[in-house]
């Protein structure tokens, strides 16, 4: 399974589910980061340890750890 | 006069300082709320004739329990009693701000929504329709700039007018699917005539949301058996439509839908440029080599700025309170009033002015670095190595400060939103000698290293301290704050001009909050500490040095004897007794009674240590670290390995008094406070024995 974990910056993906438990799911989607919602890697920080994302119109940085748990596919 | 309280809520970083700032002129009141440390901002003033008190609430971005801030939002809407919500909403980033929104909706209280960045959002060519989003989600929307102050006027008036309507109720319609399910229990309700102070459809609402009390409530109803299977039913539908067992769940989704609906109808872009600044900018300030020298840089001139800029002020209130407890002590005289009057309370009003211009300055760059939106990008480039010792981004910040003071230091942690994160910071700050410390160190080091190895040694101390700070956070996480790692999801905002009216406000509520909180604590303990150093008083060792230094016949002899007497006043006092009583407990790691001293008073300020020793080296206290006999007293009675200990210990025990109370300010409790004493002691005890044992066997 692809997560966000696994893109280069300047992908492009839709996201088809977060795995992740339900504090970090609720974190996650009240910035618009959910099931269905379209993503563009950004950045990353010296050895992949910080992802910064985007969604719609806000920017995110999130842990590769956290990254690992939301599963995507190519558009 | 009408009274009417509002509830300012938003997601961070919308502007509502700033609003709360444009709205009213008269002066932000500016406290914490009760229990923990997150600041609470009200303003107060009167408008035709209505008395509108403003609450500037935790941004959040959602009413989860998620961190400290957002507990503190959701209670105060909970259980507080105000009359309206001011939703302030960030235009620009229209979606998300009404997922929140949505969210408060379910309140059920009056609310209006504030279009707040009406300015940027032009800019970027947006264009939205408020009307529309007013009768969309039921509630009225102003559009507002709080930066050019455009529309405030007239969201006043609305506020004023809208207090007068009676209040209609809010309404979130739902999809398809929920309004269903609704209509369904509704109408039962209806064929029922249930008799019910809530209205059907918040009724069938809470049930749907298995909200607990309802439940509870519904059971002793007769119509519940009917009621049952019709909620299951319904339930059912859901679970299977959604394909997730998990309510909430549910209903977040239908939220988030709600939200992208409405933005998506009242939003419209003539162009649209998302404006590409802040890529740019960030594709060097967050480069992969560039970003954390710049950083680094950055830091060090804020560094450079607050210690070295900051300095200057400092000598002078120094002078000036030095000064003034002269002057205290030609009106009050030389006795017992006059020392308490100077040595006690000017000094130690002395000692916690002292500290102001380090936290002006330091609070003025870093409001400079949170409201341009670079505090995020710092976080950003460090989490990486930071997280390895369960510390945080952010966390770099309070720590490199804590290299200059610790009170500025602890007060910065606050940028941490997390509990644990900001717990295990402020913990550990204290690792990270600070500038107070360098006059033991250079002393020691001065004493045993000579001067061309000192310099290297003083390096070697402050990196072993960071190294041991490290550790110790690693432990703590691993042991005392364990459990499952907080997630790290943070927002990278736009980069945007600094507004110096906001930053202008930050520094003077932190500048105010450290003199008005720490300033009475550290009175009462500078005045406590003069009176365990000057009693009890020995009259007849007064007495009898006072006839010899009468009879001294050289200068030299006078000074000495003089000396002599302080020595012999701080050994027979409440302190030197605590001192030699409690020598046994430091004796393991080879320190003598007055070393023992020294260590202690120096739990009221780090410079007091040098100039104990000074004292109890009968060299009088005048002395510095730079002073030659001091040097030579210490490296002929103090063993090395006990100067190794002792440096270790003076490392990484309590910090000053001032920094102790901000600490228990800080981390909301002073139960902390004692947990802080117990780990850095038993920590530097340990430490320090293991040293001394260690240099004891190479020597
Ligand atoms: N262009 C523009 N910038 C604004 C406006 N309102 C606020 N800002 C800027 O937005 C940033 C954040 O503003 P704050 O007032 O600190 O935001 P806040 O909502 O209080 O943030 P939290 O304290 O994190 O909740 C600052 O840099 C402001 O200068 C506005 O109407 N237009």
């Amino acid at each position: 399974m692809v997560t966000l974990a696994d893109l280069k910056a300047g992908e492009s993906v839709k996201i088809i589910n977060v795995k992740a438990d339900k504090d970090l799911k609720q974190r996650l989607g009240s910035f618009g980061v959910r099931k269905n919602s379209i993503v563009k890697v950004v950045n990353h920080s010296i050895a992949k340890s910080t992802i910064e994302i985007e969604v719609a119109t806000t920017k995110i940085a999130l842990r590769a750890q956290e990254a690992k748990e939301i599963e995507v596919e190519a558009l | 006069m009408k009274q009417l309280n509002i509830a300012l809520v938003g997601q961070p970083n919308v502007g509502k300082s700033m609003l709360i700032n444009s709205i009213s002129d008269s002066r932000l009141r500016v406290g914490n709320f009760s229990g923990v440390t997150v600041e609470k901002a009200e303003v107060s003033f009167d408008f035709h004739g209505v008395s509108i008190r403003i609450i500037d609430l935790p941004g959040t971005y959602s009413l989860n329990d998620y961190t400290q801030d957002e507990r503190v939002t959701k209670e105060f809407l909970e259980n507080e009693d105000y009359d309206m919500i001011i939703n302030v909403v960030d235009a620009t980033n229209l979606e998300r701000n009404l997922f929140l929104t949505t969210q408060l909706l379910e309140f059920n209280k009056k609310m209006i929504v504030a279009l707040n960045m009406m300015d940027e959002a032009k800019k970027e060519g947006m264009c939205i329709n408020e009307e529309q989003l007013g009768n969309i989600l039921g509630v009225p929307c102003v559009k507002v700039s709080a930066a050019t102050k455009q529309g405030v006027g007239k969201l006043v008036n609305r506020i004023v007018d809208f207090s007068n309507f009676d209040f209609e109720g809010t309404k979130l319609i739902y999809s398809e699917v929920v309004e269903e399910e609704i209509r369904n229990i509704v109408e039962f309700l209806e064929e029922k005539n249930f008799d019910s102070k809530l209205d059907y459809r918040v009724l069938a609402l809470k049930l749907l949301q298995e909200d607990k009390s309802t439940y509870k409530k519904m059971h002793d109803e007769p119509i519940w058996i009917e009621l049952l299977p019709i909620i299951r039913e319904a339930l059912n539908h859901l679970y299977l439509h959604y394909n997730t067992k998990n309510i909430d769940e549910i209903f977040d989704e239908e939220k988030a839908a709600f939200a992208k609906g409405a933005a998506l109808e009242t939003l419209e872009c003539s162009t649209c440029k998302s404006i590409n600044t802040t890529e740019k900018v960030d594709s060097v300030l967050i480069h992969k080599i560039f970003g954390i020298p710049i950083f680094l840089f950055l830091m060090w001139g804020l560094f450079q700025l607050t210690f070295e800029v900051g300095s200057i002020p400092m000598d002078w209130i120094d002078a000036f309170f030095i000064s003034l407890g002269e002057y205290a002590k030609t009106i009050f005289g030389d006795g017992a009033l006059g020392s308490l009057i100077a040595d006690g309370a000017i000094a130690g009003v002395g000692a916690v002015v002292l500290f102001l211009p380090n936290i002006v300055i330091l609070f003025f760059g870093i409001a400079l670095l949170e409201t341009t939106g670079y505090m995020s990008r710092v976080a950003f480039l460090l989490d990486g190595f930071f997280h390895k010792f369960g510390l945080h981004g952010k966390s770099f910040i309070p720590l490199v400060t804590g290299f200059g003071c610790s009170v500025p230091a602890y007060m910065s942690a606050r940028t941490l939103k997390n509990d644990k994160d900001r717990l295990i910071t402020l913990f550990i700050i204290g690792f990270m000698s600070c500038g107070a410390k360098l006059p033991v160190y250079v002393l020691f080091a001065g004493a045993f290293f000579g001067p061309e190895k000192a310099g290297n040694v003083l390096f070697a101390i402050y990196i072993i301290g960071a190294i041991l700070g490290l550790i110790a956070a690693k432990i703590l996480k691993v042991f005392v704050f364990k459990g499952k790692d907080e997630p790290f999801v943070m927002e990278m905002p736009k980069y945007r001009m600094p507004s110096f009216k906001l930053i202008w406000h930050t520094v003077v509520t932190k500048a105010l909050m450290y003199l008005k909180k720490a300033g009475t604590f550290i009175l009462a303990a500078s005045v406590l500490i003069w009176f365990a150093s000057n009693y009890p008083k020995n009259e007849e060792l007064i007495g009898s040095f006072e006839t010899k230094i009468q009879l001294a016949v050289s200068d030299e002899e006078k000074t000495s004897l003089e000396n002599e007497l302080k020595k012999a006043k701080l050994e027979a006092s409440y302190l030197g007794i605590v001192g030699k009583a409690t020598e046994p407990l430091f004796a393991p790691l080879g320190f003598d009674w007055r070393m023992t001293v020294a260590l202690e008073t120096g739990l009221a300020a780090k410079e007091v240590v040098v100039s104990t020793l000074g004292v109890l080296y009968a060299l009088g206290d005048e002395v510095d670290e730079g002073n030659g006999s001091l040097m030579e007293e210490i490296r002929k009675n103090i063993p090395f390995a006990s100067a190794v200990s002792f440096i270790f210990f003076v490392m990484i025990y309590l910090p000053c008094f001032a920094a102790s109370i901000v600490f228990a300010k800080e981390s909301g409790s002073y139960k902390y406070l004692a947990y802080l004493f117990v780990f850095t002691t038993s920590v530097a005890w340990i430490i320090s024995f293991i040293a001394y044992r260690i240099t004891l066997m190479l020597l």
